[in-house]
């Protein structure tokens, strides 16, 4: 902390200049040697560590409060209802009922696979938003492996499926993550704009080469066939995509929190220079992370098609992709919170509806909703560190 | 006209701090210190890293406000709340750092530099003007060139020019050599030093140098631990007193005496190497070079002359456009199956830059190097913290690092007991190659001490020790064996007891 205070005094600072810094060095500050008696210090250190948990989880919720103030001020002034209506009816839709929780459960499936396809990236440091693009690739691709498994197994053609999917939706990311590690193009505008390629060429696809002559108004694949759609988990209405994703969500955590590998990512993604000094191949890491994250974002369109569609069409770019984004950064990349995060999200998604119906809004109005949380979350990372609450103790 | 400056006393002005403090939270970065510069005289600020010299002078030049304290300019108490009142008091200050705007020449930089400029130049006039200012000076500069054409030593003296030409006639030099070669260095200093005599200008000039205090100073002032620790003139004063002043009674382990030992087998070589920096431009050029087991080659240079690329090749965070590095006598590519391979282990500069992960635990970084070699890892896969972290708090112990835990960011750390972690991390396997880079910058005397007991303790096990370093004194202190780099070069190479510091630092400039 002192070190911390006198360089922030110095007018002119740099690594080189940094004197009163370094004379915290040699006075005997009041940091304490580990190893004997510290008592205390092991004590504060646990506290501090419970700040630190304490704050990641503070500040998306005052980033959320924040938000739904921001949104009731928009909903009195300009749609003109009771925004405390609005936030009831929104609970009622999402969660007020088994009904709606159901609804809300089969939004936030696909939202914890598309986050991932960006929360994974971002431990190597690298902020991917092509989660529509290699969900919609996926789709198209496990559509398309569906249809040309027809007659076998219907286990075997849903493995199929999802190979594929996460097959195309993996090279789709890994393809903006290779241009960034070895072309330096940056990752957040290549993945964004493989998103419209991805889309172009589906509907090209779905216009063209696998267009079912029997769709009319909507240009789609073949059905994949009522035999090989993915089942709802038992006593529900909520398909089985949901597992899947909870499943992904705490493979990922199990290989970036328990493996060496997740440990290489961190340091790469910490410091990339570091990284190279130990030794680490970072361009294999930045290919593997990239590669499961799109994964999960083409599983995510897997399962759009096989358990909500039985086709691939227009109805994949359904924006599951750009809220996965909102998703993973809302829970600050951790795979874990990404579960509960895409129920709240989807939540929100789900009581449209009813909004629509009731106080006759627009549909857009969760989208404003969307983009305000967005915005908020982003302006909260600036109060990491700031709030003297979680400050730790010790120094 | 020239600068304007009212207020500006015209001879050299004498300075007087009477009782300065100042203190940051709860930390003391000066206590009641006082300093009597005489006019005209050239006057030495001595110190360890963090003895409050910078914060002295910042207070001086009106960064900081003292909370305590008066300064008298030629006897009359003034008020220095600003740096523009410290200029219009005739107070200037030349950085360890080159301010000058490197692609505008020397002239647009001394116009820019004065508190008005106007709005439409005559550049005519300007530029007579100022030739007939530096006529009147005893060293001068070339006009039209651009800055960054300038070599190191000129562009210390345009620095110097423009406070003189700001009507500036006390200057504050801080450590004004360390980018300069010695025979750039005397020739600054010796200018400068005449500056005085003829009673032009008063100096105050920051410096760990003794060998600059003896050949230049009139006087100094000694700094410790943010007080005062003594003062007089040079000539009363030998080395042993300064150094006892500057550094107190106070136990601090000496460098492990170096046990003579037959060169061994060769462990590093390398081979042709070339290598580019960032902006493509050739750094490194043709350079070969053989370290042996337990021997410490110093490479020795002023800075910027590929020292950095050639670490950064070595340490596997660039690629070579050319040439062989081979270890252990195999071809070395600094992948991790090799460096383990082969025992490498690296200690580059600015350790939280190059070789840490801030916000990672000390326990983390500390495992960097075996995070996935048992016991750390089981099956090469599954990653085990305990162990991990037991290791760690012995090496914490052992290597004396001041953290509140295992658990805290390293990011948390001072830089002392980062670069310590990062030794016990590096030092603590089997090691049979090191490659250091600048291993103490920016570290108080103890912690220098210290690291360097550790590298000389390392050679006299076996270990090949290859050590980059700008800082002459270190090289010569540590070195068997002494590379001098120019240009990405190495141009003189010579076993370092019968070295001969003018040859070595003529390969320094290039000669």
């Amino acid at each position: 902390m002192i070190a911390r205070d006198v360089a922030m005094a110095e007018p002119e600072h740099s690594p080189a200049h940094a004197e009163p810094a370094a004379a915290a060095v040699s006075i005997a500050g009041p940091e304490i040697v580990t190893g004997a008696a510290a008592g205390p210090s092991i004590r504060m250190a646990i506290d501090d560590r419970w700040r630190q948990a304490a704050e990641r989880v503070a500040v998306p919720l005052i980033a959320l409060a924040a938000s739904s103030v921001v949104f009731g001020v928009f909903l009195a002034l300009v749609a003109q209802v009771d925004p405390l209506e609005v936030y009831g009816l929104m609970y009622q839709g999402a969660f007020g009922s088994w009904f709606s929780l159901q609804n809300t459960l089969v939004r936030a499936a696909p939202l914890i696979l598309t986050a991932l396809c960006t929360a994974l990236p971002a431990r190597l440091g690298l902020v991917v938003i092509g989660n529509e693009g290699a969900l919609v690739a996926g789709g198209v691709a496990a559509a398309s492996a569906g249809l040309l498994m027809h007659g076998a197994a219907p286990i075997a053609v849903q493995l199929v499926m999802a190979v594929a999917g996460m097959a195309v939706g993996g090279l789709w990311i890994l393809a903006a993550g290779w241009l960034r590690h070895s072309r330096g193009v940056n990752e957040t505008i290549a993945s964004l704009l493989l998103t419209y390629i991805a889309i172009a060429l589906m509907n090209h696809l779905v216009e063209g080469p696998l267009r079912d002559p029997q769709s009319l108004n909507k240009p789609s694949t073949a059905p994949i066939g009522e035999a090989n759609m993915i089942g709802n988990l038992p006593g529900t209405d909520v398909h089985w995509g949901l597992a899947l994703g909870v499943i992904f969500c705490i493979g990922t955590y199990v290989l970036m929190r328990h493996t060496t590998f997740g440990f290489a990512a961190d340091m790469a993604g910490g410091n990339v220079r570091a990284a190279r000094g130990m030794g680490l191949n970072v361009g294999r890491l930045v290919a593997v992370t990239c590669l499961l994250g799109g994964a999960a974002a083409g599983l995510a369109g897997m399962i759009e098609v096989a358990a909500v569609h039985g086709r691939a069409n227009a109805s994949l770019v359904a924006g599951y992709g750009y809220a996965g984004i909102l998703v993973a950064f809302l829970a600050r990349h951790h795979p874990l919170a990404i579960v509960p995060v895409a129920v709240l999200m989807g939540g929100i998604s789900a009581s449209n509806g009813l909004l629509q119906r009731r106080l006759d809004l627009p549909d857009a109005t969760v989208l404003v909703l969307q983009g305000v949380i967005f915005v908020m979350i982003l302006a909260g990372e600036s109060l990491y560190g700031r709030i003297r609450l979680f400050q730790p103790r010790g120094a | 006209m020239m600068a304007a400056n009212a207020h500006a006393p015209s001879g050299a002005p004498a300075l007087e701090v009477i009782g300065y403090s100042k203190r940051f939270g709860s930390f003391a970065a000066l206590d009641d210190v006082s300093m009597k510069v005489r006019s005209g005289s050239f006057h030495v600020l001595l110190g360890e890293n963090g003895a409050g010299k910078s914060t002295l002078v910042k207070c001086i030049m009106g960064y900081y406000t003292p909370d305590d304290g008066q300064i008298m300019i030629n006897n009359r108490e003034v008020e220095i709340g600003h740096p523009r009142q410290a200029h219009a008091h005739g107070l200037g200050m030349v950085y360890q750092h080159f301010t000058l705007v490197p692609n505008m020449t020397v002239l647009e930089n001394f116009l820019l530099s004065r508190p008005h400029v106007p709005a439409v130049v005559d550049w005519t006039r300007e530029r007579a003007e100022l030739e007939a200012f530096l006529a009147g000076m005893p060293f001068t500069v070339p006009l039209d060139s651009a800055v960054a054409d300038l070599a190191a030593g000129e562009k210390q003296k345009a620095e110097i020019l423009r406070q003189l030409y700001l009507q500036c006639r006390f200057i504050i030099l801080d450590e004004p050599t360390s980018v300069l070669t010695p025979g750039e260095a005397d020739e600054v200093l010796g200018t400068i030093k005449r500056m005085t005599r003829r009673g032009l200008i008063t100096v105050l000039m920051i410096t760990h140098k003794f060998r600059e205090v003896n050949a230049f100073a009139d006087a100094v002032t000694v700094l410790r631990r943010g007080r005062l620790a003594g003062a007089g003139k040079v000539a009363d004063l030998d080395n042993a007193a300064m150094a006892e002043m500057m550094i107190g009674h106070r136990d601090v382990k000496q460098a492990v005496d170096r046990v003579a030992r037959a060169a061994g087998t060769p462990v590093l070589e390398i081979d042709d190497l070339r290598a580019t920096d960032d902006s493509g431009q050739e750094a490194v050029d043709s350079l070969s070079l053989t370290v042996h087991a337990g021997e410490i080659v110093g490479i020795a240079g002023v800075s910027g002359n590929g020292q950095r690329e050639l670490i950064e090749v070595l340490g596997g965070q660039r690629h070579a456009v050319g040439g062989v590095v081979r270890v252990h006598g195999e071809a070395y590519g600094a992948t991790r199956a090799e460096m383990l391979r082969h025992k490498v282990a690296c200690l580059p500069e600015e350790p939280l830059r190059n070789a840490c992960v801030g916000h990672m635990s000390v326990a983390e970084n500390m495992a960097f190097r075996r995070f996935d070699q048992p016991p750390n890892a089981s099956g090469g896969i599954w990653l085990r913290r305990a162990p991990m972290r037991a290791a760690a708090r012995a090496l914490i112990e052992r290597y004396r690092v001041k953290t509140r835990s295992p658990d805290s960011p390293i990011a948390s750390l001072s830089g002392g007991n980062v670069q310590r972690a990062v030794l016990a991390r590096e030092l603590s396997g089997d090691v049979d190659l090191l490659i250091v880079a600048n291993p103490c910058f920016g570290l108080d005397f103890g912690a220098v001490a210290e690291i360097r007991a550790q590298i000389v303790a390392a050679r006299n096990r076996g270990v090949a020790v290859l050590l980059v370093s700008e800082d002459l004194d270190e090289i010569l202190e540590l070195a068997d064996r002494i590379a001098v780099i120019f240009e990405g070069r190495l141009r003189h190479e010579t076993a370092s007891c019968g070295a001969d510091i003018g040859v070595i630092g003529r390969a320094m400039a290039g000669h």
